[in-house]
């Protein structure tokens, strides 16, 4: 391997210094002895985690999190599979405008999303609730579905499936039985990445929840209160130990996924 | 019936087959598209033409909103200020995440995964705590001050980097860096290495060889760089809303203030279009113009 020029090296470092700044202060207060949000720190606790065991609003916004998560993500990976496999096999009439428009929530700011759903559910007098945010999240969360899902689809040996035809399976039957186990590894990569864009998701979210507050929600009304942000830090501290470990499990079914396609991991 | 028109029918037949077997698959992802897309933006582009009368809304189509929106300075002014903010924060996060990009493909050697690893890692923090932890390091007692205090490098608090539009660039920098770095990479791994060897033997420098093979040949991925963080930031409404303080403010807020407390959704509707045609009309433009210098490139 070549040896970097130096000053490109250094940029490099100095670069991965301001990419994880923020990051690394998380921990820091999260386990910080004060209840202002500071430096110098003042010494170390775990009082932070021990209090949101009591936070009754939380444990709300936690539980509207994960069922609109779950949800979302369901509901967009199989729309993924749909539109993947539709793209990957079929030639039909309007397959790249309807391509484009399932991907363009990808190019949209998100409050232009939010704003519209919000316009048509206020024209529409649907009152909001969680159902209307998991409406909003599948619309972002299927374009990601569909990229991870695509080369999974498209890399699939043709022949395989043909054989399961000829030898007399039924369509349902080969889908069952042969295509799903191999892009199996791709579906659950893009139930977990669905499910982590969800969980995190802010603007749609605050537009399109009623009462009810997601994670997030609750997260941005509780920055108003200094009083409240070292119990905050600590909440990100376990969110972020979360998706390392979801992202983790992703790494590991995509490194399958491609295996199973018979391609040289990357 | 000729041989002809039978191949020609069963030919018809088949395609429509096909494109039925098509869109059985894709009907039900596209009509939720359509529904909660299309069908959303059009309602939103009337609304634009409606107006807001107290409580009620009246349907009579109107260009009041957008005769608002180019008579008020503030709204004209907010959005100018989201595409300079924007603009700024594009240039700035492809700048930075050029060298990073280069030093993963040219050197990363068999690291490489390992190296766009490390750099997503930070991304998986929730993007409000990300948003407001550089309110932490940025602010009068933040870390960037407390520090250069303990230096002894300056005195008093620098007040110029938090709630002003310094802030909401430096934060978003880093929110979009690895939507920028990725698509780089991409790029500068498609160039064929050889290229780069045959413009040495020739006689290039290396910055001559970087100016005229390296960077035209990156140039798409430096273009959809650009276009991924330009598009969403312009309409970001965390950020400047945590970090911008008042002179930072970008048009999102604005838009969510009118159709929360101002109540005026039929305006709100008018400057998300207005912002949206603005963004459209910026990055065909940069389009063009892209599409310009790879023509000179390569003649």
């Amino acid at each position: 391997m070549k040896k970097p020029p130096l000053l490109l090296f250094s940029f490099v470092i100095i670069y991965l210094v301001f990419l994880y700044a923020p990051v690394m202060l998380l921990p820091i207060f999260a386990f910080n002895d004060s209840s202002i949000i500071a430096f110098p720190l003042s010494g170390f606790t775990a009082d932070w985690f021990v209090g949101l065991l009591s936070e009754n609003t939380l444990h709300r916004a936690l539980k509207n999190s994960l069922i609109i998560a779950i949800t979302a993500a369901v509901i967009s990976t199989c729309f993924g599979i749909l539109t993947a496999r539709a793209m990957a096999r079929h030639n039909f009439l309007g397959k790249r405008p309807s391509f484009g428009l399932i991907m363009a929530p990808l190019f949209l700011p998100e409050i232009i999303i939010g704003v519209a759903l919000l316009i048509v559910l206020i024209q529409l007098g649907i009152s909001l609730n969680i159902w209307t945010v998991i409406l909003g999240h599948i619309l972002i969360c299927t374009p990601f579905s569909v990229s991870i899902l695509y080369s999974a689809f498209n890399n699939m040996d043709k022949s395989i499936e043909e054989a399961s035809l000829d030898l007399g399976e039924t369509r349902f039957g080969t889908f069952r039985r042969v295509i799903f186990p191999l892009v199996k590894p791709g579906v659950i990569a893009s139930l977990l990445i669905c499910f982590t864009i969800s969980l995190d998701e802010f603007v749609i979210a605050f537009f399109l929840t009623g009462v009810e507050p997601t994670l997030p929600v609750y997260i941005w009304a509780q920055l108003r209160f200094p009083s409240k942000l070292p119990s905050i830090m600590a909440l990100g501290f376990i969110l972020l130990l979360l998706s390392l470990i979801l992202l983790a499990i992703f790494e590991y079914y995509r490194r399958r996924s491609e295996t199973l396609i018979g391609k040289q991991p990357s | 019936m000729s041989i002809n028109t039978t191949v020609f029918m069963s030919s018809i037949i088949r395609k429509i087959n096909a494109s039925l077997a098509g869109w059985r698959l894709i009907g039900t992802p596209f009509l939720f598209g359509f529904l909660l897309l299309v069908a959303p933006l059009f309602l939103m582009i009337a609304l634009s033409f409606w107006t807001q009368d107290y409580l009620d809304l009246d349907r009579t189509p109107s260009l009041n909103n957008y005769r608002d929106i180019f008579s008020h300075p503030v709204y004209v002014m907010l959005i100018k200020r989201s595409v300079i903010i924007s603009l700024i924060v594009t240039v700035t996060t492809v700048l930075l995440a050029f060298p990073m990009a280069y030093y993963i493909s040219f050197y990363g050697g068999r690291y490489k995964a390992i190296w766009l690893f490390l750099i997503t890692i930070p991304f998986w923090t929730s993007y409000l705590l990300r948003i407001f932890l550089w309110k932490i390091i940025l602010g009068y007692n933040g870390v960037v001050n407390s520090g250069l205090q303990s230096l002894n490098l300056i005195e008093e608090p620098l007040s110029f980097i938090l709630y002003n539009a310094n802030a909401v660039v430096i934060a978003l920098a880093h929110a979009w860096a690895p939507f920028a770095i990725l698509p780089i990479f991409v790029a500068l791994e498609r160039i064929d290495r050889s290229m780069l060897e045959a413009a040495k033997d020739l006689g290039d420098t290396a910055i001559r060889s970087f100016i005229r093979v390296t960077l035209p040949l990156a140039m798409p991925g430096i273009v959809s760089a650009a276009l991924i963080v330009f598009i969403p930031t312009i309409g970001d409404y965390v950020t400047p809303k945590l970090v911008g303080g008042k002179d930072g403010l970008m048009v999102a807020n604005m838009i969510q203030v009118q159709f929360s407390k101002a109540n005026n959704a039929p305006l709100g509707a008018a400057l998300a279009i207005t912002s949206l045609l603005t963004v459209l009309l910026i990055s065909l433009g940069f389009l063009f113009f892209n599409r310009r210098y790879l023509r000179k490139q390569s003649s």
